[in-house]
């Protein structure tokens, strides 16, 4: 049975005598933009909210950091590193990227002609902001600039 | 929390224009977010596109999310993958214990590199100012 997890979260702070945490409980239908072509001329974006950078690049902080990086998709899985404030569930992405940051099974599909390209450049975050106003005024529009820059069809989104 | 994060970017992202797919694992929250398709696979967090050094199962888990990108036709539709992380569910009743202390790290606000040689590549690179 799949893990509750906003209930054992909930539970465990409120034990350990937190403040309740107020999750996002969306009170509208979501948006839909269907997909323009097919997926195997669709140019792919990319965002994976598990605090990916490549080696050369600067870490995320741990204090709702709100910032995105730009990380070359031809970047190879031995240059990319993970920060991220829940560190515990990294052990093996820094071991094996493709747990969080699937570059190589993207790279993969785009030369079988799956989809039809990779973007250039593609995106990460520290999905752990508790602000959900910050991400809607910081990391939302940032990733959306960044996408357009990168001038993709439709993107996958990696939750951690 | 990520999935929070990732729920709300899915969103911003399809109103402006870019249709999205959100691959995830925890279900609750993806179901409380309602990003606009969402693929959940049920395995520990941390291991969203597949199993360490599983290379037939990451390909797989990946081709299949972007499927949903074509296939999936209702706003809020959410799908669950057929794959198992193991047989005994161990992980699943470990992960939804609300015992233990808080494994979160510091809220620190400097950088926190994953090597202390990535720093030295940071400011090699100019990214990073002493």
């Amino acid at each position: 049975m799949p893990v509750r997890y906003m209930q054992a979260i909930t539970e465990r702070y409120q034990r350990l005598g937190y403040q309740p945490y107020r999750w996002l409980v969306a009170d509208s239908a979501p948006p839909w933009q269907p997909l323009a072509k097919p997926l195997r001329e669709t140019r792919l974006g990319l965002l994976s909210s598990s605090g990916a950078y490549a080696l050369g690049q600067v870490a995320y902080h741990y204090r709702d950091d709100c910032s995105i990086r730009e990380i070359p998709s031809a970047t190879p899985d031995a240059e990319l590193r993970f920060s991220h404030i829940t560190e515990n569930y990294l052990v093996d992405a820094r071991r094996d990227p493709g747990c969080m940051m699937p570059l190589r099974a993207l790279r993969k599909l785009a030369s079988a002609g799956v989809i039809g390209s990779l973007a250039d450049k593609v995106l990460s975050c520290m999905g752990g902001v508790y602000s959900q106003r910050r991400v809607r005024d910081e990391v939302a529009p940032a990733v959306l600039d960044a996408m357009r820059r990168q001038a993709v069809d439709a993107a996958l989104l990696i939750a951690m | 929390m990520c999935h929070q994060t990732v729920s709300l970017v899915a969103r911003h992202l399809e109103a402006n224009g870019i249709p999205t797919l959100c691959l995830g694992s925890a279900l609750d929250i993806l179901e409380a977010g309602r990003p606009p398709r969402a693929m959940f696979v049920d395995y520990p967090l941390g291991h969203t596109a597949g199993k360490p050094f599983d290379e037939a199962d990451q390909d797989g888990i990946v081709l299949a999310a972007l499927r949903g990108l074509e296939t999936f036709t209702r706003p809020g539709q959410l799908e669950t993958l057929p794959n198992r992380w193991d047989d005994d569910g161990a992980w699943q009743r470990a992960a939804a214990s609300s015992e233990g202390g808080d494994t979160r790290q510091a809220r620190d606000e400097t950088p926190q590199f994953q090597f202390p040689a990535d720093r030295d590549a940071a400011l090699a690179s100019g990214a990073l100012e002493t």
